[in-house]
């Protein structure tokens, strides 16, 4: 691997580590609804996914996971790790169809990182009940996805990396 | 790369209503509850029908609970963030008032309480 890239790839890291703060810092829309989040940080993942490709970007997408994990809230790890996981088959598979652009990709990474979150908050907590948040969760991730897409997207066509 | 296509328009159109289908679904088939459990830290300390109306002081006073009209919700909080007392009313089956810092949730429960409660 070349240094450039390798370089490159740190600081994608640390741009999505980055977004992640600025999320913290953000008060939540509607506090009562549990994981309801903008998920800032998909705007680095999106765009490694088009900038470098898929195994690159599944790297920094669980780099990303594990270092704001234990730096803000280790206890949050496995529900962002079955978010992180499902939602990046979800925008892999996604980006193969050409009829998608970016803002599609990041539609379905918001949506399924939400459907991830939940299907492990069924499996730690033995209650289903949590599911009554799943349309809220789908809508808030369609939103914002759209939001986080069309933002990806500008940086893919602005920033060449040849 | 465009920035935005027909098929996008078409997932997010689609996205949108199946969110809000899913919703009225819900609300549609949600049934009123019997009764509303108390617990604490998952363990039960408490059951009230739907039907004593009333004020309820919970957990040694951490919570206060009003049932009345069928309903239950949380009128005061001793935590900081009120974030049950903001969650307002419940009277459906499965529906859920949680206190993170009192570690406290108020669930409604249906005809099968005992077999299909398990949190």
């Amino acid at each position: 691997m070349k240094v450039s890239k390798l370089t490159l790839l740190g600081l994608t890291v640390s741009l999505a580590m980055m977004l992640s703060f600025v999320e913290t810092q953000i008060p939540p829309l509607m506090p009562t609804v549990p994981g309801m989040k903008m998920g800032l940080a998909n705007i680095a993942i999106v765009f490694a996914l088009y900038r470098f490709g898929g195994k690159e970007a599944f790297c920094i997408s669980l780099v990303r996971l594990f270092l704001t994990g234990l730096l803000f809230n280790p206890s949050t790890i496995p529900y962002s790790l079955a978010g992180a996981v499902l939602s990046f088959v979800g925008m892999v598979l996604l980006k193969k169809i050409p009829a998608f652009s970016s803002v599609a990709v990041s539609v379905a990474g918001g949506v399924l990182h939400n459907v991830g979150q939940i299907a492990v908050a069924i499996l730690i907590m033995e209650t289903v009940q949590i599911s009554y948040w799943l349309p809220f969760l789908l809508l808030s991730g369609t939103i914002s996805g759209v939001a986080i897409g069309v933002a990806a997207g500008v940086l893919v066509r602005r920033i060449g990396l040849k | 790369m465009k920035k935005i296509r027909r098929a996008d328009v078409i997932l997010i159109v689609a996205l949108l209503i199946l969110s809000v289908g899913l919703y009225f679904l819900m609300v549609y088939h949600r049934k009123d509850g019997q009764g509303v459990i108390v617990s604490v830290d998952g363990q039960e300390i408490a059951r009230y029908a739907l039907t004593e109306e009333g004020t309820y002081s919970l957990n040694g006073g951490t919570n206060i609970l009003v049932i009345e009209d069928g309903s239950a919700y949380l009128i005061e909080a001793d935590c900081p963030d009120h974030l049950c007392v903001k969650q307002g009313k419940v009277r459906g089956v499965g529906q859920v008032i949680t206190c993170l810092p009192n570690k406290l949730t108020v669930t409604v429960y249906g005809v099968k309480a005992d077999v299909e409660l398990i949190s």
